[in-house]
């Protein structure tokens, strides 16, 4: 008997998989950008069903709600038009098609034969903010620090890189007269 | 499985979605009759403040205003502008509108009620752990609606309403979750239930013992500040200036489509001023006495009177300030809101870990 479960698994799993297909398909990056968006909203409804509550809202808010939405701006804000599409290149059908199934071969052999057939039942994952909450700021309270550093250096040196064309006194860029 | 999917108390299967599906037929009817008036309200207590009437002729004061503004809706020309977009379009009203309506399915309106024999939450779904975070997510989202109208409208004025959307609701929602931060450590949870429990008791017999008299004066600043910013309202109304973008973002769209966008604009203020409330004004607590069955009604009572004034206090606001100018508005937000958020955050965290 199916249950409500498995139901909302494979409902979740063809949404972000006919996205996933419908991102590559599409000509205009907007409606790629809005795929993509589609798939990482049916993501966090996987792990929702995974129990991952704290998990799900913050793929929501982060990825759809705020990454996203600079990829849709950059785009408008670039007015980019329809992509032109090449008829694809020979080498690609030739080793990517054998190597893609070949691929998803392995990992479905590996897969099985080191976890055995069952899925992580529902419910399972550590997913309220407490139990996450103390897994980053107790348990792996190094890593975690280490990496906000490591993405404070990538902000600074993004800002650094922008704004390379201002003078050295930090005021704006001098005209060239000619 | 998640608390989302079954947790539903005691009830069984069948009895709890037939009380989700009143509980929302009850809300989404509420929530769009406040809608209707909080437009009327607006319309009225601004005209008062310009010294005129504001709607006089539908009805006595004008109270079936909301009506004949519906039915001139439902009945004008829906235009399509030749070189828009078209899926998206259609589909940017409804995004705006349908994240709008969603949001408030997490707000509680009291404590659980028993019917019966029943314990039944007043709110759409069951007391969830993260229904805070659902809010900000569902939020999050419904920025799409206003960006993809600006783009799919192929207008100038609109695509620059929809960027400066886009832009003052990704910077300002920052600000809005980090002013929550604060409330969230007071009250040690994220469940907006406990949220409110915390905050009851009176100081000094008299004070009651909500968020904002209880050291998060600032953090409520914060939230205030963001939370105008978020829905676009006057003093952070860039994406729709008239005097420089026509109308902004939903310059193209007529009839029903752009009364969609005015339904979402209002529903997301009064999911906001729920949000303040319940954070901040510590939910449906407040003076209890009468027989029972007033004592039941009065926390509704009482929430419904703080989210009324906070919606005064939104049109109030409308009817005295001007408009922020563009890089006035980010560097509020990013140079004086973000590092007041942060302040009262951290000073949070010492006050509550002494």
């Amino acid at each position: 008997m199916l249950s409500v479960h498995l139901i909302l698994f494979l409902a979740f799993g063809a949404v972000a998989v006919a996205g996933a297909v419908n991102l590559l398909v599409q000509r205009h990056p907007i409606n790629s950008a809005l795929s993509l968006i589609a798939v990482m909203a049916a993501l966090a409804g996987e792990y929702l069903l995974l129990g991952a509550e704290f998990l799900a809202a913050v793929q929501v808010i982060v990825y759809a709600g705020a990454i996203m939405v600079l990829f849709v701006f950059v785009i408008m804000l670039l007015n980019a038009g329809v992509e032109e599409q090449t008829k694809g290149s020979r080498v690609a059908i030739l080793f990517g098609i054998p190597g893609m199934l070949l691929g998803s071969l392995l990992t479905a052999w590996v897969l099985l034969r080191h976890s055995g057939t069952e899925s992580v039942p529902a419910g399972a994952l550590p997913g309220s903010p407490t139990e996450i909450g103390w897994l980053l700021f107790h348990d792996y309270l190094l890593p975690f620090e280490i990496t906000s550093i490591l993405i404070l250096i990538a902000i600074m040196g993004a800002v650094v890189l922008a704004s390379k064309h201002t003078s050295p006194g930090g005021g704006p860029a001098q005209k060239v007269k000619d | 499985m998640s608390q989302f999917l079954v947790e539903r108390g005691s009830l069984p299967l069948g009895l709890y979605i037939l009380s989700s599906v009143i509980k929302s037929v009850i809300v989404l009817f509420v929530l769009l009759t406040s809608v209707a008036y909080t437009v009327w309200l607006e319309r009225k207590v601004v005209g008062r403040m310009q010294n005129r009437w504001g709607p006089t002729r539908v009805g006595p004061f004008g109270l079936l205003q909301p009506a004949a503004d519906g039915i001139k809706f439902l009945f004008k020309e829906d235009l399509l502008p030749p070189h828009v977009d078209k899926p998206l379009f259609i589909a940017a009203p409804m995004i705006a509108v349908i994240f709008a309506l969603t949001s408030i399915s997490v707000i509680p309106f009291g404590n659980p009620v028993t019917i019966a024999g029943y314990t039944i939450p007043l709110q759409i779904t069951t007391d969830v752990n993260t229904g805070l975070l659902l809010i900000l997510g569902v939020t999050s989202i419904g920025v799409y609606g206003v960006a993809l109208a600006g783009w799919s409208s192929n207008n100038k004025y609109s695509l620059l309403g929809g960027l400066r959307a886009s832009a003052q609701m990704v910077s300002y929602e920052i600000s809005l979750g980090l002013s929550m931060v604060g409330v969230l450590i007071m009250a040690g949870s994220l469940s907006l239930q406990d949220i409110v429990h915390a905050q009851q008791g009176v100081f000094w017999r008299f004070i009651p013992h909500w968020n904002i008299f209880s050291g998060q004066i600032f953090g409520f600043f914060c939230y205030l500040m963001a939370a105008y910013a978020e829905t676009n309202r006057i003093p952070f109304d860039l994406p729709e200036a008239e005097t420089e973008l026509v109308a902004g973002y939903h310059t193209e769209y007529s009839a029903m489509k752009f009364a969609m966008f005015f339904m979402a604009e209002y529903a997301n203020m009064i999911t906001v001023a729920c949000l303040a409330t319940l954070m901040f004004l510590g939910g449906w607590d407040g003076p209890m006495f009468g027989p029972p069955i007033l004592q039941a009604i009065l926390p509704v009572v009482w929430f419904v009177v703080k989210v009324f004034c906070f919606l005064f206090l939104y049109i109030w606001v409308r009817g005295t300030l001007p408009r922020f100018r563009y890089d006035q508005l980010m560097a509020f937000g990013w140079k004086f809101l973000l590092p007041l958020a942060l302040v009262n955050l951290i000073a949070t965290a010492i006050a509550v870990a002494w």
